[in-house]
């Protein structure tokens, strides 16, 4: 099957998933920028502890964040090894953007639960209502962006993705790019900014 | 096929140097960040008057930059076309607005009453 039969010609010249995958984005924003929202006004109105400052532990948290960054630039080499061709590359990268996004998933549930030995849960105050209800529903976007990567990492170990197929990886890189980004605005907002 | 051969039908360029300039950059400005936090919270270390009272902006500023390094190389929108750079920017647009908004309402609340209210008042009455 050729490019031109896996991507006809649109109206616009951009295929209809990748126009469909940035209006997402879009939506997206709003959704993260309400969240966030919420998180700054509700900030320092708690009237019962713990507070931010007695329980955050940065170092911790920056290394998540490291490894959320590095998984964007994983997933872009990986994406350049498929558009090249380059299986090995193109594997090899993508397995390591899965580990990472695992090991951020496993550096957020041991926040989480060690905030909630520590007293700290949804129903406690503002800060923990808001805090669990923005960095949760990030969390559940890394899990779902895993899930996604791990699905295209299985079709390309069977040889599904080749470089005229990139668009379906593209997509999903995408999407992965994007939970990468909110977290770069989460993270100091969140975690620097107490 | 061999690989350089398939990427050149696709026409797909080779940008990993690019790629991993861009990411030595966003670690070194986490760094920064992170920084830029301890120095703000330990008194007597150099730039610490200023970073305690300017540590917001200099974390909006990196943040900022952060965030439009990875949409414009690894989301690839400084090659694609005006109308997904509009999609996005009109979004991100909106997503500022929304935030400013909420903080607007919510931090200027007790303001906006003091002063509206009396004045709604004096018409109704």
């Amino acid at each position: 099957m050729d490019a031109q039969t896996l991507h006809p010609a649109t109206s616009t010249g951009i295929p209809n998933r990748k126009l469909a995958i940035w209006t997402f984005i879009g939506s997206e924003c709003l959704f993260f920028a309400s969240l966030i929202s919420v998180y700054v006004v509700y900030r320092g109105k708690s009237l019962v502890g713990p507070y931010p400052s007695e329980i955050f532990e940065i170092p911790l948290v920056t290394a998540g964040t490291a490894l959320l960054l590095f998984s964007s630039l994983f997933v872009v080499l990986a994406l350049n090894g498929c558009e090249q061709g380059n299986r090995k590359k193109f594997l090899g990268w993508l397995a390591m953007t899965i580990l990472c996004g695992f090991f951020f998933i496993g550096m957020q549930v041991y926040e989480f639960t060690h905030f909630y030995h520590e007293g700290l849960t949804m129903q406690k105050n503002l800060f923990g209502a808001s805090f669990f209800t923005l960095t949760g529903f990030h969390g559940t976007h890394v899990a779902i962006g895993v899930i996604w990567l791990l699905t295209v990492f299985f079709e390309g170990v069977r040889g599904r993705v080749p470089p005229a197929k990139a668009l379906n990886f593209e997509i999903a890189a995408l999407y992965w790019h994007f939970v990468d980004v909110v977290w770069i605005v989460i993270f100091p907002v969140v975690y620097l900014m107490n | 096929m061999d690989s350089s051969a398939q990427a050149h039908e696709h026409n797909f360029p080779e940008r990993a140097g690019e790629y991993v300039r861009i990411g030595l950059i966003l670690f070194v400005l986490t760094a920064a960040e992170v920084g830029a936090y301890e120095i703000a919270h330990r008194p007597g270390v150099p730039l610490h008057e200023f970073m305690h009272t300017g540590l917001i902006p200099v974390l909006v500023v990196l943040s900022a930059i952060k965030f439009a390094l990875v949409a414009l190389f690894y989301m690839h929108l400084k090659w694609d076309g005006p109308l997904l750079k509009g999609i996005f920017s009109f979004s991100l647009f909106l997503a500022v607005f929304v935030v400013l908004a909420l903080l607007m309402l919510f931090i200027y609340q007790g303001t906006f009453s003091a002063i509206v209210g009396p004045l709604l008042g004096a018409a109704g009455s």
